[in-house]
């Protein structure tokens, strides 16, 4: 499935400050893993060490929490929209 | 209506609007609004609050006006280098409206004095900077049953959700906990686009007098993400955790928490 990918500002020096990247995959998994082949290193950045996603970091499917779907399972379709939402703190006082 | 005839000059933009009108100019007049920051957002959000005639507006900062403030927080002039954030601050707004009744806490919000501070006040703008006063605002405001505004800027980017117990999800439900030192950036390390702040700030202003007033939809469980270069607005879904450690059905985190100091440089808390 081809879908497209927005990465959040603090993670777009790894895609060549690409505010958006396109991608494959049938799920979430698939997804992450063709994005760290593109971009060695990217999923370090989201997972820990048992490969979950930080609690630090959502992923949401056409603005869907997929914690809420099937985690990392979640399937995707054809032009389905991948968004990478980190914690904030910024309120610059 | 109790409203004196300059009250109803001054107001008259609001009265007019049959979602407002003298009922809901009174309730804005009777209204307690508390801002944790007078920088960035807490600064136009203090200006449209006043503004809009809220009674009481509490300010928590412990800063003092810096020169590299006025590039973004409007509620400070140059002549404000060097005075308390919360008393240049208390200023400007009387400048614009005397009767709005301005406390000044000089003090960092910690585990200590949140729940009496908070207690005293219907709505919370969070304008803050840092995780640790993000997570002990939400959760004070859940013990404490009041609406948080929350709002969020890192350089081109901000986040914007209403977060009110009952009608949906918390802070917690979206991030259980925070992230581990270094392992997200901060505001202190990062630029920031001086307008984005006067957007956010707006609309947590916007969205704290709605919740005043009691119309429209406020951004209760979602999350919305706006992006300067694009000028776009997102919208993500927030969902009540059963699991949150707060607001769930079993919570495990029942008292204020002092965190460390995880935003890289050391902030007061």
């Amino acid at each position: 499935m081809a879908v497209e990918v927005r990465i959040p500002t603090i993670f777009q020096k790894l895609v060549g400050d690409e505010k958006t990247v396109a991608s494959e995959g049938a799920n979430i998994i698939e997804v992450l893993d063709k994005l760290d082949s593109d971009y060695p290193g990217f999923k370090e950045r989201l997972t820990n060490e048992d490969g979950e996603i930080h609690r630090f970091v959502n992923i949401y499917v056409n603005n869907e929490d997929i914690r809420y779907l099937d985690q990392l399972e979640t399937a995707l379709s054809d032009g389905d929209v991948i968004t990478i939402l980190p914690a904030v703190a910024g309120g610059s006082i | 209506m109790n409203l004196t005839e300059e009250q109803i000059q001054r107001y008259s933009r609001h009265i007019i609007l049959p979602q407002v009108g003298g009922i809901g100019q009174q309730k804005l007049m009777d209204a307690k609004v508390l801002l944790i920051g007078a920088g960035g957002l807490g600064s136009p959000a203090a200006l449209y609050l006043a503004a809009a005639g809220i009674g009481k507006i509490g300010i928590v900062d412990f800063d003092k006006v810096d020169i590299s403030n006025l590039q973004r927080q409007i509620a400070h002039g140059n002549e404000d280098i060097g005075r308390w954030k919360t008393e240049s601050a208390k200023n400007t707004i009387n400048g614009m409206n005397p009767d709005v009744e301005v406390v000044e806490y000089r003090v960092p919000i910690n585990a200590e004095n949140a729940m009496d501070i908070v207690s005293q006040y219907d709505v919370v703008v969070d304008g803050t900077d840092n995780f640790p006063s993000r997570y002990l605002m939400n959760d004070v405001t859940v013990w404490l049953d009041k609406p948080l505004v929350y709002g969020s800027i890192f350089q081109f980017d901000g986040q914007i959700s209403v977060f009110k117990k009952g009608d949906g999800p918390c802070y917690r439900c979206l991030y259980p906990f925070p992230p581990p030192p270094g392992s997200v950036p901060s505001c202190h390390e990062a630029g920031v686009i001086g307008v984005l702040p006067g957007i956010v700030g707006s609309i947590q202003a916007a969205e704290a007098i709605k919740i005043v007033l009691g119309i429209g939809d406020p951004l209760i469980g979602r999350l919305m993400i706006f992006e300067a270069l694009e000028m776009k607005f997102h919208e993500m879904k927030i969902r009540k955790n059963p699991e949150c450690p707060v607001c769930g059905d079993s919570p495990t985190i029942t008292e204020p928490i002092d965190y460390e100091e995880f935003c890289g440089v050391q902030v007061g808390v």
